[in-house]
């Protein structure tokens, strides 16, 4: 199982939205290089015929009762935001200006 | 005033409701305690004095009035930052939410709030619930009340140490590969994992949603078996919980007989890397036991060693997902918006300056091990091995009753000392994965400290899924004999703060 390289570890941060610093880049890429070959011991099952587990529980589609219910106001929806206007999240520009 | 406070919730309850001491008198005793002794701790994050007055004025209100009071009415709480409390910051221990007041109560804190608990304040941890020793926390580590240099363990520390230093009888914790256990194994407290899906995750703030689970901490046996009845049961606002009846934790609790029961002692929990004088405390549990009147035998799960690389491929890629909802849009903190950037610069910019050092190396993690091309040999591999551990589990509990062995394989390490190496950090949660990875109930309780530092041991007992009741017969029985043997509590030998 190959280890973890740099620029890897940078290319997972920008997928990741973690604008790292070069100094982090170095640490991280050591560590994690560290944890991935101890962690890397799960492949040894890789070729065995078992069935995945994802989560504890057997539970599909669990539905409730469609009814209207009391739910948060837009003031108090809003009331975390970082900013807001006309009860709407502002948010920076995410398309660009042409 | 100070007798006050070394009650446990059991006796604070019946002295409230018989009307020898009033809840706003219980309340008061403890915030005074936190003003004392919590600037040396450092237990709490927020303290709602204000708050906790006028829960126990309404508990107060209430007896006056001849209302029947519940079982914790008036008990005071210490509340993990990561279940979301109304009107009250709820940070995770996190600097990207610090300021963030939720709009909104957990079930669980409705719950508590119901059953007329007081709830004290918030509790420190490691940052999203992801760490072993409260040092990932943002603001400053906890210190474990038996020694302050050391740790209180993770991520739950703060609620460990609530309880260890007298400042809370009952507190939160939530366990998604130890974080209740491990702390109260080495605060000398109890701490249990009920089964996964049996306390609503509505308003917890999700780390590894498959495992997350909200859990009672406690001086007690009782006491924990009080809180887990308070909170657990099913909520229809959290899609992944049992709609069952809740076990009878509290009847368990009290019946302090485990003649007959079949208890194993899981094989694979020893060796190198285990302290010699956790291994001597545990290996007396075990004679204990049997002198109580279990039959004990060894059983062998062997795809136990590979629980903790599943453990740290599964959490943190779930983690990766959950996390993502920290954009810097909706709430919590904002870096570099100055109209200039994108969206996406901002974001970006925002996780940097918002998450500490464990969250970020688990998120890349998280990443990498869902990203193409290794998905297969990393989570696929993972899950098949979380399949591996069920099926030892339910061959094991095919033989006996519960399964026993050390919480941790050490004691409280110095603050500092595995700060920087996470693998090393990791392994303080071997013996506390494969119930999370599998779903099932577990629990800590003190059983001794260990000759060779003075520090407490936890002995950890786990049962089938729902089948939390045996958790509470053991341990109410092994907490009893071990009070008979040492003629207190073991609790009562921590040095005073």
């Amino acid at each position: 199982m190959p280890g973890i390289t740099r620029e890897e570890v940078a290319h997972l941060a920008r997928l990741s939205r973690l604008e790292l610093q070069a100094e982090e880049l170095d640490h991280f890429a050591e560590q994690l290089d560290v944890i991935i070959g101890a962690v890397a011991r799960v492949s040894e099952v890789a070729g065995q015929d078992v069935p995945p587990t994802s989560h504890p529980l057997p539970l599909t589609n669990v539905m409730r009762a469609d009814e209207v219910r009391p739910s948060l106001t837009p003031e108090q929806a809003l009331s975390g935001a970082p900013a807001s206007e006309e009860q709407r999240f502002r948010v920076p520009q995410i398309l660009g200006e042409d | 005033m100070t007798d006050l406070i070394r009650y446990t919730a059991a006796e604070t309850a019946t002295a409230i409701a018989s009307g020898t001491v009033s809840a706003v008198e219980v309340a008061q005793a403890h915030l005074d305690r936190i003003d004392a002794v919590d600037k040396k701790v450092n237990a709490f994050l927020h303290v709602d004095t204000e708050g906790a007055l006028a829960a126990a004025r309404a508990v107060d209100a209430k007896r006056a009035k001849g209302e029947e009071l519940g079982p914790l009415a008036g008990v005071p709480l210490a509340l993990k930052d990561v279940f979301t409390t109304e009107g009250i910051p709820t940070t995770c221990g996190s600097k990207i939410l610090e300021g963030w007041i939720p709009p909104y109560d957990a079930t669980l804190t409705a719950r508590l709030k119901d059953a007329g608990v007081v709830i004290l304040g918030k509790t420190n941890m490691d940052e999203f619930a992801m760490g072993s020793s409260t040092e990932n926390s943002a603001f400053g580590p906890t210190g474990n009340p038996w020694d302050l240099s050391r740790i209180p363990g993770g991520s739950g520390g703060g609620s460990a140490a609530a309880l260890a230093a007298y400042e809370a009888p009952l507190a939160i914790g939530t366990d998604t590969g130890g974080s209740i256990r491990q702390p109260g194994a080495v605060t000398g407290t109890v701490g249990v994992k009920p089964t996964y899906g049996s306390v609503s995750r509505y308003g917890l703030v999700a780390f590894s949603s498959s495992l997350d689970q909200g859990g009672p901490c406690a001086r007690t046996v009782l006491d924990a078996a009080l809180l887990h009845e308070a909170i657990a049961g099913h909520d229809p606002l959290d899609s992944t919980s049992i709609d069952a009846p809740v076990p009878a934790v509290v009847a368990a609790a009290k019946m302090r007989d485990i003649r007959g029961m079949r208890i194993g002692i899981v094989k694979e929990f020893a060796g190198e890397g285990y302290q010699a004088g956790v291994m001597q405390r545990f290996h007396e549990s075990v004679e204990l036991l049997r002198e109580l009147g279990a039959e004990v035998v060894e059983v062998s799960c062997p795809s136990f060693t590979l629980a903790l690389p599943a453990y740290y491929l599964i959490a943190p890629s779930e983690a990766s997902s959950n996390l993502a909802r920290f954009d810097a849009m909706r709430y919590g903190l904002r870096v570099g918006d100055d109209g200039t950037r994108s969206a996406e610069d901002v974001t970006a910019l925002t996780r940097e300056a918002g998450f500490g050092d464990e969250v970020k190396r688990r998120i890349i993690l998280g990443t990498y091990a869902l990203s193409s091309g290794y998905y297969d040999a990393y989570y696929g591999s993972a899950q098949k091995v979380r399949t591996l551990i069920s099926r030892d589990f339910d061959a094991a509990f095919a033989g006996v009753d519960v399964l026993i062995s050390p919480t941790t394989p050490t004691t409280a390490f110095p603050i500092g000392e595995r700060a920087d190496d996470p693998m090393a950090m990791y392994l303080a949660d071997l013996c506390t994965i494969p119930s999370n990875l599998a779903g099932n109930a577990a629990m800590s309780l003190p059983c001794g400290l260990a000759p060779e530092d003075n520090l407490p041991v936890g002995l950890q007992i786990i049962a089938p899924a729902m089948a939390d009741d045996r958790l509470y017969r053991v341990g109410g029985a092994v907490e009893a004999a071990l009070n008979d043997k040492w003629g207190h509590p073991l609790l009562e030998e921590a040095p005073a703060l």
